[in-house]
């Protein structure tokens, strides 16, 4: 919303300066966007033209002696045709910025005279497109004062960012309202128009609507015999300062309406009007050609005015182009109407129509302002066009039932904390426009204005209670503290995603955030897809289904890094996979990839690789560390993570793993990648990765106190025996672990797989894999009769479960 | 006694000239072994008078201690010299260069880094963390949050809509993180402190906006909390989190449908240096946040009586305010993972922000 500082002025008798208006605009709510103070045309001053040669060397030009009041004449040479003796314009002098040719002036010297200065065309002022000759002022123009002030371009424009909850401050009148009410200074109240109205106007309005909120009111009143010519200076500059294009006196004085009232009016040319109004619905596939010039095609969503030539306007948009009113218009019909505002903003938004008009309306215009607004223009018209006004017509309006809030004063103290006295409270309220019906020192009845349709309850009237008053009065309050030291606040799944996330960075990973949204292709390749879980619209064609898992974005973001030349990629994400569309289905999971040789030991080439194992290409193992690194990082007992071969169908099946914590609950999946996934994504490369599903680890059993159990430091000797087993080469080595262990789950305290080796020496399809056992006794050394037993037993399980047997 | 200064002087020559520990053995073993020189000296001692032995015994004793105390200390010397030619053999470029750390490579997102930090402010204040559904219902995602029907925010321009189900229900992609105020107050009880960090979504994008993006938000609900005190906590909020010992805000009465009164909240700053602000000092006004007091229709829908309770929310992008404190220039790359800006951008994994340790290093 934008107006000048005389605008508000002619509604608000104030001494306030510009600054002082805009400060107290944002502290009520009307947050200043944009103020121009006009400095840009100060530099200008009025001078008179002393003499007008022809240039020695340019038969265009001349040479002017410019009189600036000071009786000492400056030289300026000039191309202007209309350039004379006698002249009274705009000069710039050297150092001026002349902002329609962006240009800031020096002492110029054009085929050899010099020209200390400009006479500027309204062009070069920026004030209109007007090129043919430079500014022609009356001779009575003062000369020597500022140009600005004289034209009126010394006018501060502001322009408020207004919230969409304030549709009575969309008019430079309610804004001067809302200043007055702070105690920025007085209303001006607008005289009653006094119209000498004649005869009937001889158009009907038919409202033919299925929902009468459509269009709560109709006012149509015709003017005879305007004269349709250009509006008045004092207008057109208004208009212009707003940046509006002055047409005619009739659309102008709509336009007027529109930004002091906040009432947008319309006016048909009654020549061109065939029979009666009628407002109703648009037909299907209906057209109309808009006063944009542009034509539309309209569906029965939009309300039209029509008559028996079709479709004359789009209710509260736009008009249409074909009984618009020009300089031809003898008799006006002038349309002040009412409509609803969600319709209104449908309407426009479909159609791809902004407008001041819809601008409003879709805020909600002052209905109770319908007739008032209709006097008003009908007023203006008579005075800038002449005329006759006929008696109005009003169709459909069943004015206004006010709102009434009861109002406790001391609501005011128990939202803000204000202490705001209650005559202070209705002084505030009643310079709003909001009356007091009845009650007492207590409680009151409040009568809402009609141009406020956002109050509705005692909380709203605290807000406008609370602006006036002052935000700026609010002081700073301590929330109590509690009394006593705050428990824990996180949840374990807060906790352990925090974890999750510090584990993986600190084993050298780089957290991520990619999209949520990824292709339909990659998300079906990695079990989603499904209709629930596809946007009905996506901002773009490959972010259009909810992940089902963080690896095709991981991976995808790794090929792109590889792309610029950063091939070796560890990166994680702890976020969300969707699914389904209900709470329960969004699921928590760490992810992450490494591509390359970024292992755990580091990424790349180095001087030590051979002995530490780096720069070879990542594979499953990695990625399984990963895994179990954050499973670990959780808080969740390791001797119940049971690692399963193979994985879902995005990995491949020889070199993925299944992480479970029990038989049944699945935590984690990890591995190489199909080859057909990574085609699918176009992505290549040595790539490993896992998932681990943070939301399905179970709580950790409440402890009954936070002692740890009592450490048993045995005096025996721990011992170590290395056995080898030669398997099939299916086997799993998990297996042999298990069955080592469980060969006294008390001597024994761990069993470590120091070797893995396929050989032909072996035989075909086998593999010899060697373990160490370590061997704690806790209550006596043990015998060597005791060791062959347990050595025995250890064999001997092994052998049982994996039918393989004790290399030689 | 000549034959013993010449023994011992002899001895003495060849311990000197003993090059290794080898060496010196055999020196050893001939002067001290079973038929060693000096032994065979000490087995003649049987053989005289007590006189003779006397005199001849203490210097044949003295002869064996002065030659045992030089092989010995000849001993020390060929260790040492073994040891150090041993040590300079092994010697090794430690100019070499070792691989960094992994948890020195490693890197948190500032996102993360972010929530982190407000959450060690707000926890000390007895907030807790309270997260939501990125697919919500139209309800929590509107019309509990007091949407009007026909608000321009439900519409397709501005908000992420799934397919309508069977019943004609249109699921959405949160567009704020406000729809968790009402599911907070549905499950729990007043006092209510939360903050609610997570992702939202709206159909936007350009340098400061992006389609998915995160936002934090904060709930108080009691049966006293007023813009008094949600000024307080804002401006305590922005001197913890900005690390600077005062801020100026202004808070401008807004309009929010799910507060009343609402408010945006400006920051007083120095954007005199281009991209970089400063807060604390200057004289722009730079937005910052919205808040308000609780819609009362909103503690309704949350199951709460508006003349009893009462409360205020507060609301940021995350996105936003990392942006300002850590100088991201554009919104757009924190979803890129490009591994130069993360390693430049993010975090530390042991930079832990506290309260006790400063929120960044």
């Amino acid at each position: 919303m934008k107006f000048t500082l005389s605008w508000l002025k002619e509604h608000l008798e104030t001494d306030a300066n510009l600054e002082e208006v805009c400060e107290r605009l944002t502290a009520i709510g009307l947050e200043v966007e944009d103020v121009d103070d006009r400095a840009a045309y100060k530099p200008f001053v009025i001078a008179k033209v002393v003499s007008a040669e022809k240039h020695p060397s340019a038969d265009r030009l001349k040479v002017l002696m410019v009189d600036t009041g000071d009786g000492k004449p400056v030289q300026v040479v000039c191309g202007a045709p209309n350039a004379r003796a006698g002249l009274v314009g705009a000069l710039a002098r050297p150092g001026t910025y002349v902002p329609g040719i962006d240009v800031t002036l020096a002492v110029g010297n054009i085929r050899g005279v010099e020209s200390h200065g400009m006479m500027c065309s309204e062009k070069e002022l920026n004030i209109s497109d007007n090129h043919d000759g430079i500014i022609d002022l009356p001779e009575d123009a003062p000369v020597g004062t500022a140009f600005a002030t004289y034209a009126g371009l010394d006018d501060p424009m502001i322009e408020i960012n207004l919230t969409p909850n304030r549709p009575d401050c969309t008019s430079v009148y309610g804004i001067a309202r809302d200043l007055a009410a702070s105690g920025l200074g007085t209303l001006k109240q607008p005289k009653a128009p006094a119209l000498s109205v004649a005869g009937e106007t001889p158009v009907d309005v038919i409202i033919d609507l299925d929902d009468e909120r459509l269009c709560p009111g109709f006012a149509l009143r015709l003017v005879r015999g305007v004269k349709n010519g250009p509006s008045p200076a004092w207008m057109q500059k208004r208009l212009k300062a707003i940046g509006l294009r002055p047409i005619n006196a009739l659309v102008d004085i709509t336009n007027y309406m529109t930004f002091d009232q906040g009432r947008p009016m319309h006016v048909f040319d009654a020549a061109k009007v065939k029979g009666n109004l009628t407002v109703r619905r648009a037909k299907e596939g209906e057209e109309v050609l808009a006063l944009d010039t542009r034509t539309y095609r309209l569906s029965p969503n939009t309300v039209v005015i029509a008559d028996d030539n079709g479709v004359e306007s789009i209710g509260g948009i736009m008009g249409g182009e074909h009984s618009g009113c020009d300089e031809n218009t003898v008799d006006v019909l002038i349309e002040s109407a009412l409509w609803d505002p969600i319709n209104i903003a449908k309407s426009g938004r479909s159609l791809g129509i902004i407008t001041d008009a819809r601008y409003r309306f879709e805020r909600g215009v002052d209905p109770e302002y319908m007739m008032p607004g209709l006097e008003r223009t009908t007023e203006l018209v008579v005075e800038l066009c002449g005329g006759t006004p006929a008696k109005a017509k009003v169709a459909g309006y069943k004015g206004h039932d006010r709102k009434i809030v009861d109002f406790p004063f001391s609501e005011v103290k128990r939202l803000t904390g204000l202490t705001v006295s209650v005559e202070e409270s209705r002084q505030i309220l009643a310079g709003l426009g909001f009356e007091i019906l009845s009650g007492d020192e207590t409680q009151v009845q409040v009568a809402v204005p009609s141009w406020r349709p956002d109050v509705d309850g005692k909380a709203d009237l605290v807000e406008e209670v609370m602006r006036i008053h002052g935000v700026d009065n609010i002081t700073p309050e301590p929330l109590p503290a509690k009394e006593t030291v705050n428990a824990r606040i996180l949840t374990t799944l807060q906790i352990r995603t925090r974890t999750a996330k510090r584990a993986l960075a600190s084993r050298g990973m780089l957290e991520a955030v990619t999209w949520s949204f990824i292709p339909e292709d990659q998300a079906k390749l990695f079990g989603g897809g499904q209709p629930s879980l596809k946007l009905a619209n996506p901002i773009a064609a490959d972010m259009s289904d909810m992940r089902p898992s963080l690896l095709p974005g991981l991976l995808t973001a790794a090929q792109r890094n590889a792309d610029k030349g950063y091939g070796d990629v560890a990166i994680f994400e702890v976020s969300g996979t969707y699914e389904g569309d209900t709470p329960d289905k969004q699921r928590r999971v760490a992810g992450g990839i490494r591509r390359g040789t970024a292992s755990l030991a580091g990424a790349g080439r180095s001087w030590s690789n051979a002995a530490k194992g780096g720069g070879k290409p990542v594979d499953v193992y990695d990625a399984k560390a990963d895994a179990l690194a954050v499973i670990e990082a959780c808080g969740l007992p390791m001797g119940n993570v049971q690692v399963e071969q193979g994985g879902p169908s995005w990995y491949h099946p020889g070199r993925s793993g299944t992480i479970k914590m029990g038989p049944k609950v699945v935590i984690g999946h990890f591995g190489e990648f199909h080859p057909n996934t990574l085609s699918a994504l176009d992505v290549s490369g040595a790539l490993c990765g896992f998932e681990v599903y943070l939301d399905a680890m179970p709580e950790p059993k409440k402890k009954a106190t936070r002692t740890k159990p009592a450490l048993e430091l045995s005096p025996f000797q721990m011992v170590k025996r290395d056995f080898a087993f030669v398997v099939e080469k299916a086997v799993d080595a998990g297996s042999i672990i298990k069955a080592a262990t469980s060969a006294d789950r008390k001597l024994i305290t761990g069993v470590n797989v120091f070797d893995v080796f396929e050989g032909a020496s072996l035989g075909e399809g086998k593999k010899s894999i060697a373990i160490e056992v370590l061997i704690q006794p806790s209550d006596k050394t043990l015998t060597d009769e005791d060791f062959d037993a347990l050595t025995k037993k250890i064999v001997g399980n092994v052998e049982k479960t994996t039918g393989g047997t004790l290399r030689a | 006694m000549s034959d013993l200064e010449n023994l011992k002087t002899s001895l003495l020559t060849e311990i000197a000239a003993a090059g290794d520990e080898a060496a010196l053995e055999a020196v050893r073993v001939a002067a001290l072994g079973k038929k060693g020189s000096v032994s065979d000296l000490l087995k003649t001692l049987g053989a005289m008078s007590p006189e003779e032995r006397q005199s001849r015994g203490a210097a044949i004793n003295a002869l064996k201690t002065e030659v045992t105390e030089a092989l010995s200390a000849r001993k020390t010397v060929l260790r040492d010299a073994a040891i150090n030619a041993r040590l300079a053999a092994e010697t090794l470029d430690v100019t070499l260069p070792v691989r960094s750390s992994p948890a020195e490579r490693g890197r948190i997102h500032p996102i993360s880094q972010i929530v982190d930090e407000i959450t060690a402010i707000f926890a000390d204040m007895g907030f807790s963390i309270a997260e939501g559904p990125d697919i919500e219902t139209d309800y929590y995602n509107f019309t509990a949050l007091n949407f009007p029907e026909g608000h321009p925010a439900r519409e397709m321009h501005d908000t992420f809509f799934f397919q309508p189900d069977e019943k004609g229900e249109r699921k959405v992609l949160r567009t704020h993180t406000s729809p968790v105020q009402v599911r907070t107050m549905e499950a729990q009880k007043p006092p209510i402190r939360i903050i609610i960090p997570g992702k939202t979504y709206r159909q936007d994008s350009d340098a400061t906006h992006s389609p998915m993006f995160h936002q934090v938000e904060g709930l108080v609900v009691d049966k006293k909390s007023h813009v008094g005190n949600m000024r307080w906590i804002l401006e305590e909020f922005c001197k913890a989190f900005f690390e600077v010992d005062s801020v100026t805000m202004r808070f401008r009465p807004s309009f929010f449908p799910f507060t009343e009164p609402s408010f945006e909240v400006d920051i007083q700053c120095d954007r005199s240096s281009g991209p970089i602000v400063k807060f604390g000092e200057g004289t722009d006004w730079m937005e910052i946040l919205g808040c308000g007091m609780v819609h009362p229709n909103v503690l309704r829908a949350g199951g709460l009586d508006p003349d009893e309770y009462q409360g205020f929310a507060w609301g940021m992008g995350l996105d936003r305010i990392a942006m300002l404190k850590y100088g991201m220039p554009d919104l757009r790359d924190f979803f890129n993972a490009d591994v130069r800006w993360m390693s430049h951008y993010g975090f530390r994994p042991l930079d832990m922000p506290t309260l006790f340790g400063g929120l960044s290093v």
